[in-house]
């Protein structure tokens, strides 16, 4: 499944999308950076709450499939020009943490 | 590849924001020169925990990568505080990260570990008071 295929079924907002057709394959849930970056698979979908500029470059190292911003929280402009950039998805998603990820579970 | 290419950085130790800049334009190089995505996404998560502790720690320091025809090596050189005990240090959870660290997700005690897990061989060479020198190497 894609990212935007996920975004579009879960009805979460999709933030930047610029490599919208990449594909999922599993998922991490974690807001320590170092536990990111030793547990993540690539191309998983990543849900945090952690909204600093450093997720971005965790995202694009780890080489996960996109980040999905959980409880709602949002990023600033600097963010969503550098994931844009740096080839990053971001979503973001109403849903705490675990209801994000049985939405996605669920499709 | 009959020489070894190498890739040098400085990291600067002021600006937290910036730091995974040398990491990701290794990440942009090694994919430039067909390597792995696999031993991409080590050498550049090895190196990004490093630049990220020489940030916290050290005041920034130097990174430099050297590919070779069946090795990636890479070079984390610091003046900074060094590391009083080593073992101690490369305990997963350890950490002596401040809280404004922690705050932005990092000081979890996992970065030198995530070095070792992503590294074939890792050294460390530090010196209380005079700074450390990490060396990794990735097998091609």
């Amino acid at each position: 499944m894609t990212v935007s295929e996920i975004c579009e079924k879960c009805g979460f907002e999709p933030v930047v999308l610029p490599e919208a057709e990449r594909e999922v394959n599993g998922g991490y849930i974690g807001d320590l950076l170092s536990w990111v970056m030793g547990r993540a698979k690539a191309d998983s979908a990543w849900i945090t709450i952690m909204s600093n500029i450093n997720i971005v470059a965790v995202a694009s190292l780890t080489d996960v499939a996109c980040i999905i911003l959980a409880e709602g929280v949002t990023v600033d402009e600097n963010i969503k020009n550098t994931a844009e950039a740096k080839g990053v998805n971001i979503l973001s998603s109403s849903l705490p943490a675990y209801e994000t990820a049985v939405a996605i579970s669920g499709l | 590849m009959s020489e070894s290419l190498i890739f040098h950085f400085d990291v600067d130790g002021e600006d937290f924001t910036s730091a995974g800049q040398a990491s990701v334009q290794v990440k942009k190089n090694l994919r430039r020169l067909g390597i792995s995505p696999e031993i991409i996404r080590q050498v550049s998560i090895a190196m990004y925990e490093g630049e990220i502790n020489m940030v916290i720690h050290a005041h920034g320091g130097s990174a430099d990568v050297v590919v070779n025809e069946d090795k990636i090596e890479i070079i984390l050189a610091d003046k900074g505080p060094g590391i009083a005990d080593i073992e101690l240090a490369m305990q997963e959870g350890y950490s002596t990260a401040p809280d404004s660290v922690r705050s932005l997700g990092f000081g979890a005690g996992m970065g030198l570990p995530n070095m070792k897990r992503y590294t074939d061989e890792m050294t460390i060479e530090s010196k209380v008071g005079e700074g450390t020198t990490i060396k990794m190497v990735v097998k091609l």
